[in-house]
């Protein structure tokens, strides 16, 4: 018996552990990955170590791999220069209101979708389908104009509002994921007298914590990456996002992109879904309850 | 089903669904409807729309950086997405193993789609400098001189190619939590049946993971008609409109021309090729995807 491709948690605990090291597939495997983990990590720590090169050393090749002399104020300048500070909350709070919205609503219709039969229900899961498919840059022109009328232009609503009215691409994902809970919990919580809304909270949710934690990622990595939205709602500097201020980096203004800053930025923008990244990936990619029968 | 009980499940899917259904009203149908409208018109967003038929159509058709962008959008496209695909299935099958370091390595292939969007575009920027940047440096360790990447109209679309493989770490996310929804009671069975590691992978992985397979498939291509942010951020299109995106087209004539009746019919045809498509991939999943639940 050996190591599975295929194998979930519970087959890992039944192979005996003293066979690993003389897997064959085990050890080209991990050779494999010791090889894309660098290839794919070796960008990162370049970025971090270039945002922390003088301006001098960052026209060096070939590149330094440490700086020779590590800039912190760097990290200063960018707050001072371009109003950093401002930017970071504007997408901050935009995330966060995001994924609240997102959540919500998106729960609710895929569970409607998943577990209800009703009249019209197949219409309309094919136009949720749809919609998933509805690429934004389709609908962005009458969108602007609805909202320009509302006077939301120059405001935060466009981006926020809409997230609260579910949105297809995680409807669908916490969809799949609501159709392979066993019917038995469902029959389960009826006999108990459990209310339909209450077997979406108590049985539904608490099983779907991945798929969740998923669709969460998802929607504020979704929100703090989003160019296009705020290219075309903000106008006014103290209202940018981050990527729209940070977009403004690549711009022809400069006759040598300030390639230390450019660096700083990247790795400014990473950390809030780093940290959420560490907080939910224990839920996200291990302990997927799937069948809550074991 | 009794009656009863139908008008019951209907009733609850409209109560858990209308969240989304007002949305759908509002946010889709209604700007979909209207961008019809509005591509049989002139429209400059100021003054209001004139009705010209379909002049919109027959000028797109007629215009070569409608054409330009058609081709660089399906290039990028047909090349990217299964390759990034199968990177990403590749990464979770080997993660899906008892491995050392599984966490780290699994953590690691992820990291980088923590950076994508406009931080992503940044860093590759620098990345792909052919003066200063990480890429030629390394192939030089192979002794290749790599070309100005970004700066060469031959170059610069394979380089956002490149890019975006090391974004691949997400999708191997989705197969994870996919394979690990593979209950291990089926693949025993199948070892007890005698099966081999290509047989169980072939016949009981594939077909329980099918369905994140289809939903990468579609969200894969449906992201990479609408890619944007690179072509914003890195080439503005260029250079010689190598990297002209049907959406930053799109945007460039309705955002910067002010051609909102024009852009509408360039909305409208990217609206009508992924729904086609889509309705494809729907058909063929019917045949081919497996859902454990059976309720279709």
């Amino acid at each position: 018996m050996s190591t599975l491709p295929a194998a979930g948690p519970h087959a890992d605990n039944a192979a005996p552990k003293r066979r690993r090291s003389t897997d064959p597939v085990g050890i080209v495997s991990f050779i494999a990955l010791v090889v894309t983990t660098f290839l794919m990590l070796l960008p990162l720590f370049f970025m971090v170590s270039t945002s922390l090169k003088s301006k001098k050393e960052m026209l060096k090749f070939p590149p330094t791999f440490l700086p020779e002399s590590w800039q912190w104020s760097n990290y200063k300048e960018i707050f001072d220069t371009l109003s950093f500070g401002t930017m970071y909350m504007n997408s901050l709070i935009i995330g966060v209101l995001t994924v609240i919205g997102t959540l919500l609503s998106s729960a609710l219709a895929a569970y409607g979708f998943a577990r209800y039969r009703g009249k019209g229900s197949n219409t309309w899961f094919l136009l949720m389908l749809s919609t998933m498919m509805l690429p934004y840059p389709a609908i962005m022109i009458p969108q602007f104009i609805l909202f320009s009328k509302l006077n939301w232009i120059d405001t935060f609503l466009p981006l926020i509002v809409p997230a609260f009215f579910g949105s297809a691409y995680n409807i669908f994902l916490l969809r799949q994921f609501f159709s392979t809970l066993p019917e038995e919990l469902f029959d389960a919580g009826r006999i108990d007298g459990c209310s339909e809304f209450r077997m979406w909270r108590q049985i539904a949710l608490p099983l779907s914590g991945p798929a969740l934690a998923t669709v969460a990622i998802f929607a504020f990595i979704y929100s703090w990456n989003d160019l296009l939205t705020p290219v075309l709602y903000l106008s006014s500097t103290e209202k940018f996002t981050l990527p729209v201020g940070m977009a403004s980096l690549t711009s022809s203004r400069f006759r040598i992109p300030p390639w230390h800053l450019l660096m700083v930025a990247s790795v400014l923008a990473m950390l809030p879904i780093v940290t959420l990244f560490a907080i939910a990936q224990k839920r996200f990619v291990e302990g997927i309850v799937l069948t809550g029968i074991k | 089903m009794t009656h009863r009980e139908s008008r019951r499940q209907t009733l609850y899917m409209y109560l858990f669904i209308s969240p989304w259904l007002i949305g759908f009203l509002v946010f889709a149908l209604y700007p979909i409807l209207s961008s019809l409208y509005y591509s049989f018109t002139d429209y400059d967003i100021i003054h209001p729309p004139q009705f010209i038929g379909l002049a919109n159509y027959a000028e797109m058709f007629g215009n070569d950086l409608f054409w330009k962008s058609v081709t660089v959008t399906l290039r990028y496209t047909l090349i990217s997405v299964p390759i990034q695909l199968l990177l990403a299935l590749g990464f979770a099958l080997l993660l899906n193993q008892k491995i050392p370091l599984r966490g780290f390595f699994r953590t690691a292939m992820y990291f980088p789609s923590m950076v994508s969007g406009v931080a992503m575009s940044l860093l590759w920027y620098w990345i792909f400098n052919p003066q200063i940047g990480l890429f030629n440096y390394m192939l030089s360790w192979f002794g290749i001189k790599g070309p100005a990447w970004l700066m060469n109209p031959d170059t610069a679309l394979y380089a956002l190619m490149i890019m975006s493989f090391w974004t691949a770490g997400s999708g191997m996310i989705l197969f994870l939590a996919g394979l690990q929804g593979v209950p291990a009671s089926l693949v025993e069975a199948a070892k007890l049946d005698g099966a081999g590691r290509f047989k169980i992978f072939l016949h009981v992985t594939l077909p329980m993971i099918s369905p994140v397979l289809l939903f990468q498939l579609i969200m894969g291509m449906i992201d990479s008609f609408q890619v944007f942010t690179q072509a914003f951020v890195m080439t503005q299109g260029g250079p010689n409109y190598s990297t002209w995106f049907y959406v930053y087209n799109l945007y460039t004539s309705a955002f910067k021309e002010y051609r909102a009746g024009y852009s509408s019919a360039l909305a409208w045809v990217l609206l009508v090729v992924v729904m086609l498509f889509t309705a494809l991939v729907m058909k063929l999943s019917n045949r081919y995807v497996h859902y454990e639940g059976g309720k279709r």
